[in-house]
């Protein structure tokens, strides 16, 4: 029987939604290995303890909170030599964090801390005697890798939406510490973060992505998709690089081989080709919606849904709609 | 201003891949090579650093068997000074195995800034990078999308989920880079001439002992062949009625 560690990734204040999934899938990982006890690591400023009851509901028994004014804002070497503290202290059978930006950039200088190897992005992980066996998409998503990491804690990160966040509620132990590295001694400090629009979900979070290429034609056309993602209300809006590369939309909001990868219920592409860089990046969403005016676009290949036609006619149609769908419910 | 960039040799992603009969490994037939692309961005970056300030070297280093010096080559034909090549049977999946060895050629190359690509687009791990700067106890700012420096430090941006952050950092440092910084040069046909008299240096990798290994690999399922349900604004009740009822998305 062993412990699993789980690190719960907070920004200004707010539990990330990515925080449920890494202590689930830390629950799952804990139970099919005989039962051992699942730790969270919360850190950030004053206050940010108040997380630890969301985590005990994902199945957390013991968190343990690190809470210093200078952590309101990420700290990459800081966070690090805490969460490298605790494990090496917890005697870990894994340790889990997310695939997302933070997580991608903490987990492999924890892992090089402990001197441990580690797997990346996980979509799907089991444990076979000593080793952690976990399924990576690689090579722009066109192949799946397996790979094994033998030896404990098994470091790894977990892509954002594999898993689904699932209730197992305990009341943790709530414990706190100091963090491992005085912030005062951080050579690399984040001066500031600049949100893009408070009012949008972020694209790895939104159950549904509104994507645009450039068939939209121009920048201020992307009104069309804002609107058909206000009438969804639960939509975030996704680009090309060629609209990205033209600064009709921000460079974050590129999807693809050297952008985001995204799986979201339901995406649709709008005036967009379907090369395959673009396709690297969206083809695991669970539906794909495919709007182009010509039929023999690539996109359509990938697509379950394709209509014909100009966008121009059909967005706004379709954002009457949904709208109509919406209110009836 | 001294630069090292790590750069692997990965497979081009344009092509069909299939699996070969070990079922762990591509099938090497029909493969073409390159540069992994977002090290091209990594080296384009350190060029013009070097070119801005008029002096400066650039030293290249890969780690891999002796078909790294194609790589190699190509970095040297875009401009870099020098080219190291780590030699070591294959290329380990293990990011920490690579990130050692990287290490102990990096720390005792004076270097200013050790740049990286943010991910191998072969092996995907993001990992190499930020393992090398711990390894070496500097400081580390990943997938970065803008970056000035000045005096001894620098400012670097990156991109987080619906938000970006601005870090600052003392040189020496390790920095990974993301897409959109700088757009790669072509090699030139001077810089095509002048890379073939310059010698790639081999040395032995010092990998230690991997623990990450590959098992299987396999292609993704195709997804089932889809449908296009019309033509034109009047096709849309009926795609509606399908995310409701069929793919039951809304
Ligand atoms: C190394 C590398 C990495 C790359 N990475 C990425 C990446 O991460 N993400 C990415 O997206 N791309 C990436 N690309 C670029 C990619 O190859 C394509 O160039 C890009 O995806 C094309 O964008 P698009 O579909 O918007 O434009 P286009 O290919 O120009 O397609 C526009 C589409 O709009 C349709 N259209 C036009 N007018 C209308 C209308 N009125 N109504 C309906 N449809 C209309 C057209 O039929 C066409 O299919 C990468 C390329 C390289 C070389
Ligand atoms: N074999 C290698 N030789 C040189 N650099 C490498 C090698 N493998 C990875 N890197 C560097 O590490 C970065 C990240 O790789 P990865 O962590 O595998 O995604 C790459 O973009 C390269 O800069």
């Amino acid at each position: 029987m062993a412990d699993v560690f789980a690190f719960a990734e907070t920004r200004a204040g707010e539990l990330r939604k990515v925080a449920r999934e890494v202590v689930t899938a830390a629950r799952q990982a804990a139970d099919a290995t005989g039962g051992g006890e699942v730790h969270a690591l919360l850190v950030g400023a004053p206050g940010i303890g108040a997380h630890a009851e969301p985590l005990g509901r994902h199945g957390a028994d013991r968190v343990v909170v690190v809470e210093h004014p200078a952590l309101e804002r990420y700290s990459s070497e800081v966070v690090a030599a805490t969460a490298a503290a605790v494990i090496r202290a917890g005697g870990y059978r894994a340790a889990f964090f997310s695939a997302s930006a933070q997580g991608r950039d903490l987990a492999p200088r924890v892992a090089a801390a402990l001197e441990v190897s580690m797997a990346s992005d996980l979509v799907a992980f089991s444990f076979e005697g000593d080793a952690l066996v976990g399924r990576h998409p690689t090579h722009t998503g066109k192949v799946i890798t397996t790979v094994r990491l033998a030896g404990a804690p098994a470091v790894a990160t977990l892509r954002p939406g594999a898993v689904t966040p699932a209730e197992q509620p305990r009341t943790p132990r709530v414990e706190s510490a100091a963090p491992a590295l005085a912030p005062e001694a951080a050579r690399v400090v984040v001066t500031e973060v600049a949100a893009k629009s408070a009012t949008r979900l972020d694209l790895g979070e939104a159950p549904v992505i509104v994507s645009g290429g450039r068939g939209l034609k121009e920048a201020a056309n992307f009104r069309l998709l804002e609107e058909l993602a206000d009438a969804f209300g639960n939509a975030a809006v996704g680009a090309t690089r060629a609209v990205t590369d033209d600064g009709w939309r921000d460079p974050s909001d590129q999807i693809g081989q050297t952008g985001r990868v995204v799986s979201p219920e339901l995406y649709l592409a709008v005036g967009i080709s379907g090369a395959i860089q673009h396709i690297a990046g969206m083809r695991t969403s669970k539906t794909i919606v495919a709007i182009n005016k010509d039929k023999d676009a690539p996109i359509f290949k990938v697509a379950d849904y394709g209509i014909v036609g100009d966008l121009f006619e059909i967005v706004p149609r379709l954002t009457e709609e949904i709208r109509k769908v919406r209110a009836e419910r | 201003m001294r630069i090292a960039v790590c750069v692997k040799r990965v497979p081009d992603m344009e092509l069909r891949f299939s699996i070969a009969p070990d079922r762990k490994s591509l099938d090497p037939a029909g493969l073409k090579y390159d540069l992994s692309d977002f090290d091209g961005y990594a080296l384009e970056v350190a060029l013009r650093l070097v070119e801005q300030r008029g002096q400066g070297e650039v030293v290249a280093i890969s780690l891999g068997p002796d078909d790294v010096q194609e790589t190699l080559r190509k970095a040297l034909s875009m401009g870099a000074t020098r080219a190291v090549q780590l030699k070591a049977d294959a290329v380990p999946a293990d990011g920490m195995a690579t990130a050692r060895a990287l290490a102990a050629e990096l720390g005792e190359g004076g270097y200013d800034l050790i740049l990286f690509g943010r991910m191998a687009t072969d092996t995907a791990h993001q990992t190499v990078g930020p393992m090398t700067a711990q390894l070496l106890g500097l400081p580390c700012v990943t997938a970065i999308t803008h970056l000035d420096l000045a005096d001894g430090r620098g400012t670097a941006r990156r991109a987080l989920e619906g938000a970006v952050e601005t870090v600052t950092f003392p040189l020496p440092a390790v920095l990974t880079i993301d897409e959109g910084i700088a757009r790669p040069r072509l090699p030139s046909l001077k810089g095509i001439m002048a890379a073939k008299k310059k010698t790639v240096e081999v040395k032995p990798a010092r990998l230690g002992e991997a623990r990450l290994t590959i098992q299987s690999m396999e292609l993704p399922p195709d997804r089932p062949p889809g449908r296009i349900i019309g033509e034109g604004p009047d096709a849309v009740p009926e795609l509606v009625r399908l995310l409701q009822t069929e793919a039951k998305v809304l």
